[in-house]
Formats: structure tokens, C-alpha cells, sequence
């Protein structure tokens, strides 16, 4: 019996001649955070949004195990399941936090609108959780009303993931969430991220080029080079003691302080 | 005699069918905007091409039209839509709202009240409610679909962090049936009430938009709000400065540059037929 809370198997894409995922397959349990490094277009992303159900696979399937216990075929929901998934059981974190954020709606109004998709329509009780959750990413009360215009770039990325977790999701999918910020704002996100994870007790994707980022957050770790699993394991192993060659160049290309 | 200038009502019969088909299918989903080919009329988009088209469709020879344009008769789009069909159609016009069998309105509904007999036809700039907040076409039919209204909510949200009250004051999205979220048009939210449960039925046009969409009679149609921040319909501290109305919806007219202004009726034939009956009882 399959116990996993996310279960790819044999997962491929191709775009035209070029095999960005070859058959991958992988599992994720609840409250696990799993990274997937690798350099620029070795297909990470791309499998990121297999599994998150943003693409569909050429083959291969996901699926996931609802609160109901259910295992079920993301490619066999209806489109209106797999977006009440989305919005309620899965978070996605975006690099640009613009994608993800609406600009000209304040951040209590960002904050709140998962709530009030899954039928919240108590004006006070909405306000008073995205006040709550905006205090939890650390950012003052008094910008609760402000566009995201205004905010700094780390303080959109905070205000993304309030966003994001306001409906406490089982299951977060990380874009390089600390991508672009300069590395002393990067330290207070990984902070905060892994502080949240522990509490909350989310399991994570995590999709980074950056093995530090991968060291701080993550459990279990794979390995991409040109659409396919080199390596996979626990972070600590496959960062302390790597095997394949590609993992051995990946971890001596770090650069030390 | 030689051959008409015009086929009845404008349109050829052709079309007539087809706008007719779209107004069927309307009426069958309540709220639900039904695409049609809207045609080029001899009117600038803006001025009711959809709500002209839809009456088109609608009238016969035995109607009485009346065209309201904010609530007044003698303003330029009203009178140039009403001249049309007369010349058209040469169906009978009339000012009075009791008299008329179908109204054409552009920003507001009557004051008095409609009956089964009646057809109101609203013309409409933006059908689509949820546009301001997703600009995809392909993603708002979507959500349509899919009740997706959560969005519409932090409209509102928006509105009282802003302003502490809901500050929506026109065009103020309503649920029909239960179903589907709807733009009600550019009306004053102090018409939002008189949607439901009327006995008329009320057609929307969007010309420019191609969008056709409907409220059967008596169905319910519902303000969109929140628990603590319920629907409230605008409350004016004057009366009209000419009959005396305090239930119906004022203009502000301003009467100099010394902060002098008045309020008056926005519906003239209301306001009118209420001045007659003051003046009876007067002279009596």
C-alpha cells in the first residue's frame, strides 16, 4: 500500500526533439521536503509543473492523496478538482512573485483571497487573518493595506508565500523561492521558510540551482542533469559524500565564503 | 408605394432569428452571457448598439416603446433611439412607463413599477464582471464555469479597506439564480433591488462586446456583500426639489459657481407624473 502523499511515476516530456524529463519517477511524503537541483535547463522545472499539474506529461502519471485519504489520477480529475486542489490543499511559490501576486489589489486582498475562493465572506474575520499571516512573514501590520507595488523585493516574496499558506496546503511547490534576492535578505527567507515548514509540517518541492538553498530546506534531494535523475537521496548524503561525477562537479563548483 | 427603405425594425429577418436564438438561450441560463453576431448598426458603439439590437429583435408592429437614457426622456441617445424605431418600425413612442411595452434603458430602471406585459432592455458598455480582475478572456469563461467568484469578493474587500464601506456605487455584481455572476450594467445600486423577482423580463445587450444575456421574471437575483458588510441601497438626506419624491433616485444638479445645487428626480416621466398629480390636488 502507497502511503505517499505525491507519487510520480515514469513521468516524460519532450519539447519537439528535446527530452526535458526522461521517466522520472519519485514519491514525496507528507511533511517532506524534497529538492530537485540541477543547472539551468536540466528540465527541473519542467518537471516541477508535471507534477504540479500546470503541464501534462507525454507519459507517465502523478497522483496524489487527498485529506480524504484517496489516491487519485491528476490527469483523471476534472479540471474544476484539480483546481480546488490547487487552491486548497497546494501552494505555489513563484520566483517572480508578480506572477503569482496581484499588483494593484492590496496585500490584505492578496492575502485573503483564497479564503474568501473557498467561500470566507466575513470581511473582519478575512482582514484579521491576513493581518495574522502578514505578522508571520514578518512584515508590519501597518502595510496591510498597501499594494505589493510598494513593497520591496523580499517582502513580496514573504507576501507570496502568506498568500500561499493562509489556507494551511499540505503541499507547497517551490520556484526558486529565494532567486534574485541579495544573500543577507536570502538568509531571513530560508529563515522564515524552514521555520514554517517545521510548524506547519508541509511537504515541500522545492526546485533550486542552488545547493546551500537545497542544504538549508530540504530533506531528500535528486539530481537533474539533461532530463534525468542522476543521483537521488538523503541531503546530507548526496551533498557530503556524492556519487555520480556530475554531483561530485555540482558540489566543488560551490564557492566558499 | 415604392419598396421600404428599411426592413422592419432595421434588421433583416435573418439576423432577427439568430439575436432571437441568443435571447432564448439567455433566458434559459439565467445570468449566462451568450455570445452573438452583433452587427455594425448605424450608431456609434457606446450609444445602445447592443440594447437596439435587442429590441429589434423583441418588437412587433402592435408595441410601445419608450428609451430612457439616465433615467430621462429627452436626452439625446433616448430621443435619437426612439426616433429610429419609430421611423423603422413606425411602432407607437411614448414617455410614460406604464404605457410602454418595451423599455430600452441605458443606466437605469424605472421607478415605477413594471408588470408581465413589459420587456426591459438594458444596454450594456462591459458585460463581463470579473474583467477588471482577469483580463483573459479564455480564464474568465473558466470561472464562470467553474463558479470561480472568489475574486469578485476582493473587489469588495478592496473597497472597504479602502474606504471602510463597500464603495461600489454602479454596475455592483449580483448572483442570479443562485448560478451566475452577473454585471448588472452601469445602474445605480439603488436599482440593484428592483432586479429581483420583477415581473418583467429584462434583456441585456452588448453590442460592441457581443454578449447577450437575461433575467427571466421573477427570479432571484442577489447583491454580492459580505456578513458584516451587507448590501445597503443608497440613501439620499434630500427630496426632489420638484415633486417632493424621497424614493427614488436624485441627480445632483449643480445651479451656480457658489456651491448652490439641487437635487431632482433622475426618472422624468416619475418625476413628472408626480408634479401633475401635486398640481390636480392643488387646484381641486
Amino acid at each position: 500500500m502507497n502511503s505517499s502523499l505525491l507519487s510520480a511515476e515514469g513521468l516524460s516530456k519532450r519539447y519537439g526533439a528535446v527530452e526535458a524529463c526522461k521517466n522520472i519517477s519519485f514519491e514525496i511524503q507528507e511533511g517532506e521536503a524534497l529538492a530537485i537541483v540541477g543547472e539551468s535547463g536540466s528540465g527541473k522545472t519542467t518537471l516541477l509543473h508535471l507534477i504540479a499539474g500546470l503541464m501534462a506529461p507525454h507519459s507517465g502519471r502523478v497522483s496524489y492523496r487527498g485529506r480524504d485519504g484517496v489516491r487519485r489520477d491528476l490527469a483523471e480529475m476534472s479540471e474544476a478538482q484539480r483546481r480546488a486542489l490547487m487552491r486548497a490543499d497546494w501552494g505555489f511559490v513563484h520566483q517572480d512573485s508578480t506572477k503569482d501576486l496581484r499588483m494593484n489589489v492590496s496585500a490584505g486582498g492578496n492575502i485573503g483571497e483564497r479564503l474568501m475562493a473557498l467561500g470566507e465572506r466575513h470581511y473582519g474575520r478575512i482582514r484579521a487573518s491576513a493581518a495574522e499571516w502578514l505578522a508571520r512573514v514578518e512584515i508590519a501590520e501597518d502595510r496591510l493595506d498597501d499594494s505589493p507595488l510598494t513593497y520591496s523585493g523580499g517582502m513580496r516574496q514573504r507576501l507570496q508565500i502568506a498568500r500561499n499558506l493562509v489556507t494551511s496546503p499540505r503541499l507547497v511547490f517551490m520556484d526558486e523561492p529565494t532567486g534574485g534576492l541579495d544573500v543577507s535578505v536570502q538568509a531571513r527567507l530560508l529563515d522564515l521558510i524552514r521555520g514554517l515548514i517545521a510548524e506547519m509540517g508541509l511537504a515541500v518541492v522545492l526546485v533550486t540551482h542552488d545547493l546551500a538553498v537545497a542544504r538549508l530546506l530540504s530533506n531528500r534531494i535528486l539530481v537533474m542533469k539533461q532530463g534525468e535523475v542522476i543521483e537521488s537521496g538523503l541531503t546530507d548524503r548526496v551533498l557530503d559524500d556524492p556519487q555520480a561525477p556530475y554531483t561530485q562537479l555540482l558540489v566543488s563548483s560551490v564557492l566558499a565564503a | 408605394m415604392t419598396s421600404r427603405p428599411y426592413n422592419f425594425a432595421y434588421l433583416d429577418e435573418q439576423t432577427k432569428r439568430m439575436i432571437r436564438r441568443a435571447i432564448l438561450k439567455a433566458v434559459a441560463i439565467p445570468g449566462y452571457q451568450v455570445p452573438f453576431a452583433s452587427r455594425e448598426m448605424p450608431m456609434p458603439y457606446g450609444w445602445g448598439t447592443g440594447g437596439v439590437q435587442v429590441t429589434a429583435a423583441v418588437i412587433g408592429p402592435e408595441d410601445v416603446l419608450k428609451v430612457i437614457d439616465q433615467g430621462a426622456d429627452d436626452t439625446t441617445n433616448a430621443v435619437s433611439i426612439r426616433a429610429f424605431f419609430a421611423k423603422t418600425a413606425n411602432v407607437a413612442t411614448t414617455t410614460e412607463t406604464q404605457a410602454a411595452t418595451i423599455i430600452q434603458t441605458r443606466h437605469r430602471v424605472p421607478e415605477t413599477a413594471l408588470t408581465e406585459q413589459q420587456i426591459l432592455v438594458y444596454q450594456v458598455p462591459i458585460p463581463e464582471p470579473l474583467r477588471f480582475l482577469e483580463p483573459r478572456e479564455t480564464e474568465t469563461r473558466t470561472m464562470h464555469a467553474l463558479e470561480e467568484y472568489g475574486v469578485m469578493h476582493v473587489k469588495l474587500y478592496e473597497d472597504i479597506s479602502r474606504h471602510g464601506h463597500i464603495a461600489t456605487t454602479y454596475a455592483y455584481p449580483v448572483r442570479v439564480s443562485g448560478r451566475y455572476v452577473m454585471d448588472p450594467s452601469p445602474i445605480p445600486k439603488f436599482d440593484n433591488p428592483k432586479l429581483a423577482d420583477s415581473p418583467a423580463l429584462q434583456l441585456f445587450g452588448a453590442g460592441r462586446e457581443k454578449r447577450i444575456y437575461a433575467i427571466p421574471p421573477y427570479t432571484k437575483v442577489v447583491s454580492l456583500d459580505f456578513e458584516d458588510h451587507p448590501f445597503e441601497r443608497t440613501k439620499f438626506d434630500a427630496a426632489c426639489e420638484f415633486c417632493g419624491a424621497t424614493d427614488s433616485f436624485l441627480d445632483e444638479v449643480v445651479t451656480d459657481d457658489a456651491g448652490g445645487r439641487m437635487f431632482v428626480c433622475s426618472d422624468t416621466d416619475y418625476c413628472d407624473k408626480r408634479q401633475a398629480a401635486r398640481n390636480k390636488d392643488a387646484a381641486e
